[in-house]
Parts: C-alpha cells; structure tokens; sequence
C-alpha cells in the first residue's frame, strides 16, 4: 500500500487538530511540562520569552538545539519552534531535530529582508504572522500550513492582534464583494495567484488554520480573540510572566473552550493574582509586527 | 437523528461537516446537559492529553459515562480516550469503554504522518493519519473494521468505534455513515 507523507493535508491538518485550543511559549522543560499540565495543546520552545527578548535586545536567533530536544523529550503534545524570517538553515536544522512545527517569526531578528523561507520545499510545516489578508495569502503561497496574527509579542497588550484580526476579516468581507475584475487587481497587487484569492473567498476564510498570537495575557485576552474569529490561542509571555503561571495558563485553556459563555469565563478569572506588567503600543522602540512583508 | 460532537478542540467543525452532510442533526457539547436527547457521541481529534484533562474538570467525564448507551465514535486521539489501557499514558485518563489498548504518537512525531488507503468494512476509503496512536492489543469482543499494513486502524466493540486515522478529514461519508447506522 502506497503512503504519503508531509502533504499539504498532513501539514495543514496537524494545525487543524490543535484549533480551540492554547500553544504555549516555554523555554525550559520545567515550564512544558506546565503547560501541558494546564491543558496545552502544543508548545513553543524558545530560549527567551518575547518580554525578555524585548527588554535585553541585540539579535534574537533560533534556540540552542539541545534546549528543544529537552523539550521534545518530555512532553507528549507537538513541539514547535522559531526561525528567522528568511533564515533558511535555522529551518533545516529545526527540521532535521524533527519538531512537529516551525514558526518563522517576527519575534526573532529577520535575517533576510527580501525573502521568507520557501516553505513549499519543506517537509516539515510552518506557521507564519500576518497582519492582513495580503501578507497571509502570500506566506500561504510560499507555503505557510497555518497562520496567526502578530499581534505585538512581549507586550502584554492585546491591542495590535484584535487589530489585525479585525483587519483580516475586513479583508475577506471586502473579497466577497469584488468582482472578477477587481479580485484580478488583488491578487496582482498583493502578488499572489487568483486561484488562491477565488478560494478564499469561496470559504469565506483563509485556506489554513488562524491562531492570534501577540499580547494576549488573561483569559478575557483569549476569549475576546476566539470571538472575534480566530482559531485557538498562542500565548507568548503571558503565561510565565504572570504571577501564578499554571493558575493562568489553566485559566486561559478553559477560557478559549468556553470562549462565549461570561459567567464561566469571570469564574476562570478569578483569584489568579497579578496579569503580566502590559506595555503601551507608542512607548514601543521597536513594533516587531513592522518585521516581514 | 441528533449526534454530539465533544466541543473542547480539535477536529470539531470537521466533523460537524461530515455529519451534516449526511443528514442529521448536530450538537455540539461543551457541558453535560448538552449530551441530552442524542442517539451518538463523536470524540474528534485532537491533542489527548488536552482533551482527556477538559473532559475531568467540566464534568464531561462522568456525564459520557454516565451516557455509555449511546453510539460513540472517537477518531485518532478520541480513540485513544476510548481505550481501555493506555501505553505511556502519562497525563491521560481514559474513558476505559473498549477493550483495547493504544499507544500514543506510535508512528513517530509530524514528520512521520502519512496519507493512505485503507479498506474499511470492506470498502476502501482515504486515510489521513495525523502523529497517530497505534491500536497493540484487540481483546477478543472486538471486531477489527480496518487495517494498514500490519496495524489495526479501526475497531468496532458494540455501539463504540475507534479509529486512529481522520475520516472527518476527507470527502468520503463511508465511515460517518457507517457510525451512523451504528446509533440508529
């Protein structure tokens, strides 16, 4: 009997297994083992959270490999982790590790500022950010399996993923309108192909799993994203910067369950003591939604 | 006809489509009173671990056990939940209804997923299998539906059925068909 492997379906379809639920950033295999405790359905390994890459600046590159075997080591959920935009060999050496998922991402210092990774030529699949519907149908074109919001990571505010979720699905209501002519014009001017934009519209959604990801800190954070559409949660330093990490990652699981139900979503929020310290978008030196086109 | 689906993640809307597409009606459980009035219980895919931790603190646990009359039909990590031993099973609680064991991710991790055909009940249908359990041991109340290569893919033990592949992941009804013939 003939099998394939690392087909588009398979690629996508591992994101689709993970929707309702909370991809957690982790950056030991103490912290994994947390987030799978709390109900995580995968988890991302990086060697600083974005809070920390954001305070200590320089280059933030790809984790040391033995840090991401730990991690795979210890938990049964799928393992994700980032590469540089653009930093082709990151990508071939996490694949080479075999995480279930690479994430090229904005939160990382790009390392071209012409291309992305050529995704299409991986067999492992890739999650990229956008902030429209432009930028997610072109990571989708180079081969992107799932897609998530920026958002503004290491933040703590949710403002920038509400926005670029709002923006997103503004964009899909704008495509359900056009004519032939006028999706022709899209697809050019966003350079990607018309059979793409036609199936976006016929879905009334992206083709690929969308998670928001970027600033969501508090069970309200992911509930309020599960609501305005969006597929499952990433949860970056909210988790471990909070001052009762497993109370809040637990908290912000159940939240993205039962995403439209308040009562059940202020008993959640109860007692979980102090939320991360939060950041204001103009005080910002360095916006890293801006990284990636 | 009503079938749930058990709306804690995964592959939900998936099978939401699946079942629609064959004409029954679908609802969707994220508490207890929800299983009320259905003739069926699907378990989609997912992550277990997840799936198997929601379940305890929602009171869904003792409510689908509390429901064992009705048809239940658990794909990949459902399956594993219906199982009732689990190998490595670290953070997992089964529901313990078939007499089965399972073995977690046995293919290997993402990378080692596959597409395949397989013949299900006598008839071949497209299996997608997504960092998939294998099915080691099928106690002898067991009638073993499908195979793949030397594996054990799908399981029927009276009204529950296990499979470690996706049906609700392609366009071919067979085997949500046949579920549901399972519950009527």
């Amino acid at each position: 009997m003939s099998e394939e492997k690392n087909t588009p379906k398979l690629k996508k379809g591992l994101a689709q297994m993970l929707k309702g639920g909370v991809i957690m950033d982790v950056v030991n295999a103490e912290h994994a083992k947390i987030a799978e405790e709390a109900g995580a359905v995968a988890v991302m390994a990086l060697e600083r959270v974005p809070s920390d890459i954001r305070k200590d600046g320089g280059v933030a590159r790809m984790s040391d490999p033995k840090m991401i075997k730990e991690i795979m080591e210890v938990v049964s959920i799928p393992v994700m982790a980032k590469v540089r935009i653009g930093h082709v060999v990151e990508a071939q050496i996490l694949e080479s590790l075999g995480v279930d998922y690479i994430d090229e991402s904005e939160v990382l210092t790009p390392a071209d500022n012409k291309y992305h990774v050529d995704k299409s030529k991986f067999k492992v699949p890739f999650v990229c950010g956008s902030r429209n519907l432009g930028e997610a149908l072109r990571r989708i074109s180079e081969g992107a399996a799932m897609i998530r919001t920026k958002g503004e990571a290491g933040t703590g505010n949710v403002v920038e993923a509400v926005n670029h979720m709002r923006t997103l699905n503004e964009g899909i209501s704008a495509l359900k309108e056009m004519s032939e002519e006028e999706m022709a014009e899209f697809a050019r001017t966003e350079r990607v192909t018309i059979e793409l934009v036609k199936e976006t519209r016929d879905l009334g959604r992206l083709t690929v799993v969308n998670f928001a990801a970027g600033g969501i800190a508090t069970p309200a954070d992911a509930a309020l994203m599960m609501q305005l559409g969006c597929d499952g949660i990433f949860v970056g330093s909210g988790i471990f910067k909070s001052s009762n990490p497993p109370a809040t990652a637990k908290a912000i699981v159940e939240a993205t369950m039962h995403y439209e139900d308040a009562a059940m979503l202020a008993k959640l929020s109860e007692g979980l003591g102090s939320a991360m310290a939060g950041l204001e978008m103009d005080g910002l030196e360095q916006k890293y939604a801006e990284r990636g086109w | 006809m009503k079938i749930a689906i058990l709306d804690i993640q995964g592959s939900v809307v998936e099978h939401l489509r699946a079942l629609e597409a064959c004409g029954v009606d679908v609802v969707r459980v994220k508490k207890p009173a929800d299983l009320e009035g259905c003739a069926g219980l699907v378990i989609p895919g997912g992550e277990s671990t997840t799936l198997s931790k929601l379940l305890s603190r929602f009171g869904l646990r003792d409510a689908i056990l509390a429901h064992k009359d009705l048809g239940i039909w658990g794909t990949c990590a459902g399956a594993i939940l219906l199982a009732k031993e689990i190998e490595d099973g670290e953070g997992v609680e089964s529901l313990g209804l078939m007499d089965i064991k399972v073995k977690r991710n046995a293919y290997g991790r993402q990378l080692d997923s596959f597409e395949a055909e397989v013949v299900f009940a006598g008839k071949k249908v497209p299996a997608v299998f997504i960092r998939a359990p294998k099915i080691s041991e099928v106690k002898r109340s067991c009638d073993i539906l499908a195979s793949s290569g030397d594996e054990v893919v799908a399981v029927r033990e009276g009204k529950y059925l296990a499979t470690t592949f996706h049906p609700e992941m392609t366009n071919d009804l067979t085997v949500v068909q046949y579920f549901i013939s399972m519950c009527a």
